[in-house]
């Protein structure tokens, strides 16, 4: 049992590095926000003072941003999509008793550890590539045209890159979920002569409800600041149809030096992004309190 | 204490060795000339006692550091590299030392650095950066496929010859284009290239009331041409073709012509790595009779920021790095062909030079037929060719390069790549208050 005095002690303790997280994490939210408001382009010194709501006028009023704002959302569904349902087969395969299990394992989990960039880029000249990619010469083999993945599949094709960095992440929570599940249970449900489908329907899948659930929440907070997969290979394009809200946010105040509204813009994508988590919060995290 | 007189002469010696021993912070590209340029630096240093500290950066991150280290004061470089876009308007903020040393020095002969590329780097006619090398842009072709579509190309071609030419020699069951050109987004690459085709069509970005002038029919007239010729003689995924991919393509015999950068000349004839080094010749840029050829002008060059507290020992850095000096050491170890190109009169001089470099002639001339102050057909209110010198143009011409890359994948009518240009163009010219 803690004692007030040793409760006051471990706030003292605590109160240093608490304080220097704060600092950490506001200084960089003011100094945005401040910027948000000011004239400040970083090649013309001629550009100063104060701004008012010019900076958020100019960002939501860029033709692209209804476009960054959808493809955001499409992003995140799409891999979110492909990883909890991929997830949850492959969770169930490794589950099995099979041969080489651990290896298995260890081979689906890898893609996790390989670096955004590291893996956009061999994607998309390893794979994708309309000349030398992998697919390509697949295609070729089977007499078709090769596909230019990344000028007519923009934004499924960073989807489908985004999703296996993500899967193993998912397969591994919901793995873990599964195998708490009691094997009485399942040979209950066995014996009475269920079906292998209403099995996973009526126990697995409830059971599943949890880790789901977490891998949504987490996975959505990661996933609406998708950045390094689109740098890499589309570059935003073709046109703005893989631009997410956090490459316009780049593209103005980083490639068009506008610092003023990149910081409005990344002000606009903060608020965003807590409305879509506080929607999901709720729609989703119910399952959490039952 | 006895130690502390120790102490105190330690600290004596290096205080003097942080005084006497300087090092050089530059900051520049990863082309191959730079990096040639790295690997010969050790003789400066023996030579001056100058230490050097290389950063070497890829082209757009080198922009982007440089940029926000020179806009921020930052003081991180002694010496960058920059290009003709920078230079001007970097010099018009305050923000290089002019090379006034360098252009008083009778060793170094500024005299002798060709007028377009010393204009295009000058501003109120004061040197702000030197040249390291510099190009312009020309058609390379193949002869073996011109030959075999039974057409000989003329020194000048017209973009109708191009055209032509591009149709015959495409033969897509063996993987042959007939032309490649720059397709990637961004302002250094497709908009570079259909920047210049624009100032041959007599189009141009902005009117002299700085109206952006994309519903013009002369920059239909332009897309549409370039579209078509890619529709009908481009490679596949043009879109994500920049400067290297189309190097690649072109060195492993998969286009009959290419047009971009002279200094690709000494790439596509070395046979170490071009399969078809021994089939390639050079014309100028094409025309559409208007008196204006399609062909840009670039200098990678160096500068020194204000913030450098090392001036006079980055002034001698550059005077090393691009005398005339440094040309014959280069030329010494791997050859004339291997030189820093388009920066001297000297050089297009040399015998020895033309003889070993067979795009030499066809360089200079099209850094000659280069004008970065009238750049287009009609007058306008900026300099710059293939881009306009104004700070706003990073951010407009990515911008556009985004809508004429999506125009060339197929996502969008070239009408509404205009259209679309036209519209985000006159809100940025209007937010940075060039149009009331």
């Amino acid at each position: 049992m803690a004692t007030a005095q040793t409760r006051t002690l471990s706030r003292l303790m605590m109160a240093p590095a608490v304080i220097v997280l704060l600092i950490w994490m506001i200084v960089p939210l003011v100094m945005t926000l401040w910027f948000s408001f000011q004239n400040y382009n970083l090649l013309n010194p001629m550009m100063t003072g104060f701004a008012g709501w010019a900076n958020y006028v100019y960002v939501i009023g860029d033709p692209s941003f209804t476009q960054a704002l959808v493809n955001t959302l499409l992003l995140v569904g799409g891999v979110l999509l492909i990883t909890v349902i991929g997830g949850t087969f492959l969770a169930l395969l490794l589950d099995q008793p099979i041969w080489g299990q651990g290896i298995l394992r260890i081979i689906v989990i890898s893609p996790f550890f390989v670096m955004p960039p590291v893996a956009a880029l061999v994607w998309k000249n390893g794979f994708m590539h309309p000349g030398y990619g992998m697919l390509s010469h697949l295609w070729r083999a089977l007499g078709l045209q090769p596909i230019d993945w990344f000028n007519q599949f923009p934004l499924q094709s960073i989807i489908v890159i985004v999703a296996w960095q993500w899967l193993p992440f998912a397969t591994l929570i919901l793995l873990t979920a599964l195998q708490s599940l009691s094997e009485e249970q399942r040979e209950a449900a066995e014996m009475d002569g269920a079906k292998a489908v209403n099995r996973f329907r009526y126990i697995i899948l409830p059971h599943m409800a949890r880790a789901i659930t977490i891998v949504i929440l987490i996975q959505t907070i990661f996933l609406l600041g998708i950045f390094a997969e689109i740098r890499v290979t589309t570059g935003g394009g073709p046109g703005y149809a893989s631009t997410n809200l956090t490459f316009l946010v780049f593209r103005t105040g980083i490639l068009s030096n506008d610092i003023g509204a990149g910081s409005a813009g990344g002000v606009v994508a903060v608020i965003l992004a807590n409305i879509v988590a506080i929607f999901l919060m709720r729609a989703v995290g119910k399952n959490l309190d039952e | 204490m006895q130690l502390t007189p120790l102490f105190v002469g330690a600290f004596t010696l290096a205080l003097a060795a942080s005084a006497s021993a300087q090092t050089l912070t530059i900051a520049t590209v990863n082309n191959g000339d730079m990096v040639r340029m790295q690997g010969l630096s050790p003789a400066f240093t023996e030579e001056t006692g100058i230490q050097l500290n290389w950063v070497i950066l890829e082209e757009n991150t080198l922009r982007q550091n440089v940029t926000t280290d020179i806009a921020t004061n930052g003081g991180q470089y002694d010496v960058m590299t920059i290009g003709t876009y920078e230079a001007p308007i970097w010099a018009r903020q305050g923000w290089l030392v002019p090379l006034d040393v360098l252009s008083a020095d009778p060793e170094y002969d500024v005299d002798d650095i060709l007028p377009p590329v010393r204009a295009g780097l000058s501003y109120e006619n004061k040197l702000y950066a030197a040249p390291f090398y510099a190009e312009s842009s020309f058609i390379m072709y193949r002869k073996d496929l011109m030959e075999k579509a039974g057409l000989t190309m003329p020194d000048a071609p017209t973009w109708e010859f191009v055209g032509q030419a591009a149709r015959a020699m495409t033969d897509r069951a063996n993987d042959i284009n007939g032309i490649c050109l720059r397709g990637k987004a961004g302002w250094g690459e497709n908009v570079a290239f259909i920047t210049a085709m624009a100032n041959s069509f007599g189009a141009s970005w902005f009117d002299e009331n700085w109206q952006p002038q994309f519903d013009s029919p002369e920059w239909k007239e332009t897309l549409d041409t370039y579209l078509a010729l890619m529709a009908d003689a481009g490679p596949s995924g043009a879109s994500s073709n920049g400067f290297n991919e189309n190097l690649t393509l072109f060195q492993q015999g998969k286009c009959g012509m290419w047009i971009d950068a002279t200094v690709a000349g000494s790439f596509v004839t070395n046979p170490d790595d071009s399969t078809v080094a021994d089939q390639v010749a050079f014309a100028l840029a094409p025309d559409a009779g208007l008196g204006k050829r399609s062909n840009w002008l670039w200098a990678w060059s160096l500068a020194i920021p204000n913030s450098s507290q090392q001036k006079e020992a980055a002034e001698q850095f550059i005077n090393w790095a691009t005398s005339k000096d440094y040309l014959n050491t280069v030329a010494a170890q791997d050859g004339w062909a291997n030189v820093p190109p388009g920066t001297r009169t000297s050089l297009y001089e040399n015998a020895e030079y033309l003889e070993t470099a067979p795009f030499a002639q066809m360089t200079i001339d099209s850094i000659n037929a280069a004008d970065p102050s009238k750049p287009t057909v009609n007058p306008v209110p900026y300099t710059g060719i293939q881009f306009v010198a104004i700070p706003e143009f990073a951010g407009i011409g990515t911008n556009v390069g985004q809508l004429f890359s999506a125009a060339l994948a197929g996502q969008m009518s070239a009408d509404d790549a205009l259209a679309q240009a036209q519209d985000a163009t006159l809100r940025d010219m209007t937010r940075a208050g060039y149009i009331k």
